[in-house]
């Protein structure tokens, strides 16, 4: 981790812990006035709970010009990226993505260039549709570790995450209370529920908070969507092209399609924020991921909706390889804030309980 | 002079919670409102930006306000710090309306939250504003802004222009050029005069220029001795002000909540010369935090040292500056600059009148008490004892001053020959009308909601 970065975070905890104002915005304050000094541990646990709603900032009475110079956001935002870079393994892949948006273009390249490859150079003997184009044996061989080892390489860091919190063994009471808070997004919402301070100062608005909803249920729909059908294939013997009264298909036509709008709603709402009170450095980064996944979104559309004409091929080789960029950066990019978040906020879960039980 | 074509019903002055309640009001009423706000956007709000909680009557559970506070109870809270010295007519006023004012309040954008931690004592009485009074001031500009009242930062009231019973004009500098408007009523809510520092000694002495302002650096009284100067009625005692006791190495303004230091009870006091000079035990802190900045400023180069041992550091809220830590008493008094030996004469002189210190409690008056000591501790009096020992240093802090405009129940001034038709007054500037002397948690944002929304009422019927 970067001192640099964590004590100057800390030194804005500090005037936060005298202050208190800002008690009912979101989880992080309960968390910080808890302790009257902060670990490195502590900092980074507090920058992982934070969802850069900025309630905080803008009702801030020590913002600049004053003395103080507190921008609480962008100091979590950047010890938060620190963590993810830090805690990332394997180590070289872990500090290219993050502050880098043509990183993961030239990866997006890359995977296109893969998938046709894949198909001129394995192809397919039969089967129909998709699997005319590249056999479901290929692709099973290339994605099953495409998926796998990202997973393995997250759960990795997350391991190493939760020793640096002082996380401890995990109740399903903290995991019931996270997930309730996740998926409301309720630390985007302050503690009035109006949403946060996003695209026009200190207005209250729920627009992030629903761009947000749209993005995650439209990327867990797209994953049920494959695990559902994954499961026909193998469980049932039911195997694709399925109909589009089919669950594969009414998840993955409505998952994609709020990907894709929630994905473009994200970057347009992002270009009216004020970038000052997020990581500059990871500004690049974080659009071309959000460029990603919507592209994942937007080419399984296109996919479904020209799957039958002369140009499925291409549109295939496109789709998967989006679809394989995204998967094997998951740990080095922007993804990775929702495996951490949600650990966070499992954490403070444990903490909450751990204060009810001394009560 | 620049010309000025643009016609306003109203002309508030001052940019913070009072001022913002007359004018959302007021353009309520139908009035087309113009705020002259001297500071800048980033700092505009005045002292209300610092704030954090409005006490409020209620006759039951209201908002986040828990169980009941009534009239009589809460006149009984401010006769008790003000020692009987307010109009007792104005402060039921204020108590009365505040009830009304919650409702209202949330109405108009503001959002409350629980009592924050460490303020358990407040659930009851005072309701806090979620985010703290910036958030309060941000919402109360947006609202102002959908009810069509315009803002001029950074526009300095120089003069108002008294012609008989009437304020004639309204001058201001604006953009490096002076400015005349006309409006057919003025709202004067732009607080006290302690951030001139000049003034301040004036009314003080030569002690004064040891003051740190807690709040804005705006608030230099610039249209109050204006008015004063034109025998615009007045109230209140120069001398007379908000002041706590905070952290020495606070900055000169606007240091704000995080410079308060809360551990005066657990502690013993001593100035420059080593010697204690007060019962630093008398009540619990938010009962005594009040009196703490005049006790302070009556001290050689207004100044005191709180020291405390090892075993009162977690007995009270954190604060900006960390304290200074010394394994001896000697060390730590060369780190403060204190006389070595008078200090550690002092330290042990109350540690021997120390009495059995078993019924300690930190949160009620436990009657721990030295015996045989002057002055005496008479609660949580524990022998200073336990290495490491900590030092703050503590300075005469003020909020706000109370010399302001004496106002009649409509909010409305006056001179010695009767009321200015279209001249009303509201918060910190008319304060001293009710606070003579002391003050009460929350009061000060009572005081402005409810005299800023009859000031706005009053200035709209007449305006109209």
């Amino acid at each position: 981790m970067q001192t640099d970065l964590v004590q100057e975070a800390r030194r804005q905890a500090e005037i936060c812990n005298a202050c208190r104002y800002c008690e009912g915005y979101c989880s992080v304050f309960p968390s910080l006035h808890a302790e009257r000094a902060f670990s490195d541990g502590d900092i980074t646990q507090l920058a992982n709970l934070c969802h850069n709603c900025r309630g905080c900032f803008y009702a801030c009475q020590y913002t600049a010009p004053h003395e103080f110079d507190l921008n609480l956001p962008k100091a979590l935002a950047e010890v938060r990226r620190d963590s993810w870079e830090s805690f990332a393994w394997p180590q070289p892949l872990a500090r290219r993505f993050h502050t880098h948006g043509g990183a993961i273009a030239l990866a997006l390249v890359i995977g296109f260039a893969l998938m046709f490859w894949a198909i001129r150079a394995i192809g397919s003997v039969a089967g129909d549709d998709f699997y005319a184009v590249l056999s479901h044996n290929a692709m099973v061989a290339i994605f099953a570790p495409a998926f796998l080892l990202p997973l393995f390489s997250i759960g990795f860091s997350l391991r190493c995450y939760w020793h640096a919190v002082g996380g401890k063994p995990i109740q399903p009471d903290d995991l019931k209370a996270a997930l309730s808070r996740a998926a409301r997004m309720q630390d985007l919402a302050a503690g009035h529920g109006e949403g946060c301070n996003f695209e026009d100062e200190d207005r209250f608005s729920q627009t992030r908070r629903y761009v947000h909803h749209a993005i995650m249920y439209g990327f867990l729909l797209c994953f049920a969507a494959t695990s559902i059908a994954t499961i026909m294939h193998y469980g049932f013997d039911l195997h694709a092209p399925y109909g589009f009264w089919s669950l594969p298909k009414l998840f993955g036509v409505s998952g994609g399609v709020l990907l894709t709008v929630g994905c473009c709603a994200m970057v347009l709402l992002k270009q009216k924020s004020d970038r000052n009170l997020g990581d500059v450095s990871a500004w690049g980064g974080d659009i071309g991921f959000i460029l990603l996944l919507g592209f994942v979104g937007l080419s399984g559309l296109v996919l479904y909706a020209f799957g039958s004409s002369a140009l499925m091929a291409m549109l295939l080789a496109i789709h998967l390889g989006s679809v394989l960029a995204l998967f094997l950066l998951t740990p080095y990019t922007k993804m990775a804030h929702s495996f951490y978040r949600l650990a966070a906020l499992i954490r403070d879960a444990q903490r909450k309980r751990d204060l009810s039980v001394v009560r | 002079m620049a010309a000025q074509t643009e016609v306003y019903d109203i002309a508030v002055i001052g940019g913070g919670n009072a001022a913002l309640c007359a004018a959302m009001t007021a353009a309520e009423a139908g009035a087309r409102v113009l705020i002259l706000e001297t500071a800048p956007k980033p700092y505009r709000g005045g002292n209300s930006r610092h704030t954090r909680n409005f006490r409020c009557m209620h006759s039951g559970p209201l908002g986040p306000l828990v169980e009941e506070y009534n009239e009589d109870e809460y006149l009984s809270d401010l006769l008790k710090v003000t020692e009987g010295k307010t109009n007792e007519d104005l402060a039921r006023l204020a108590i009365r309306k505040s009830e009304e004012c919650l409702p209202w309040m949330e109405e108009h954008g503001v959002r409350f939250q629980p009592s924050l931690s460490g303020t358990l004592s407040l659930a009851r009485t005072n309701a806090f504003f979620m985010g703290g009074g910036k958030s309060l001031v941000n919402a109360y500009y947006r609202t102002a802004a959908r009810l069509g009242v315009e803002v001029l930062y950074e526009a300095a009231v120089t003069h108002l222009e008294l012609n008989g019973d009437r304020i004639e004009w309204v001058d201001y500098t604006w953009e490096g050029q002076s400015h005349r408007i006309r409006p057919n009523a003025i709202i004067v809510a732009s607080g006290g005069f302690q951030a001139d520092t000049d003034w301040l000694i004036r009314a003080w002495g030569p002690a004064a220029g040891n003051f740190l302002i807690r709040g804005t650096p705006y608030n230099r009284g610039v249209v109050l001795a204006d008015l004063l100067d034109q025998g615009v009625e007045s109230v209140g005692d120069p001398t007379q002000c908000h002041a706590v006791a905070i952290d020495g190495r606070a900055p000169k303004f606007d240091g704000g909540i995080v410079t308060r230091l809360d551990c005066v009870p657990f502690s013993i006091v001593v100035n420059k010369n080593a010697e204690r000079f007060y019962d630093e035990g008398e009540d619990v802190w938010p009962k005594r935090y009040a009196i703490w900045g005049r006790l302070v400023a009556a001290q050689p180069d207004q100044v005191g040292y709180v020291i405390i041992d090892a075993k009162s550091l977690n007995l009270f809220m954190p604060s900006v500056f960390p304290p200074l830590k010394a394994y001896t008493l000697e060390e730590l008094a060369k780190m403060m600059g204190l006389p070595v030996d008078k200090l550690t004469k002092t330290v042990a002189e109350f540690n021997n009148a120390c009495d059995d210190t078993s019924g300690f409690h930190p949160t009620e008056l436990d009657g721990v008490s030295t015996s045989r000591l002057t002055p005496p501790k008479t609660n949580w009096a524990r022998p200073i004892t336990e290495p490491p020992f900590y030092g703050y240093s503590l300075r005469t802090g003020v909020t706000f001053t109370y010399l302001g405009l004496k106002v009649d129940e409509a909010a409305q001034c006056s001179t010695p020959s009767g009321k200015i038709q279209n001249l009303w007054a509201a918060g910190e500037t008319m304060a001293g009308s009710i606070l003579g002397q002391g003050y009460l948690a929350g009061f000060g944002m009572t005081i402005g909601t409810v005299f800023g929304r009859i000031a706005g009422r009053e200035a709209a019927s007449y305006a109209n």
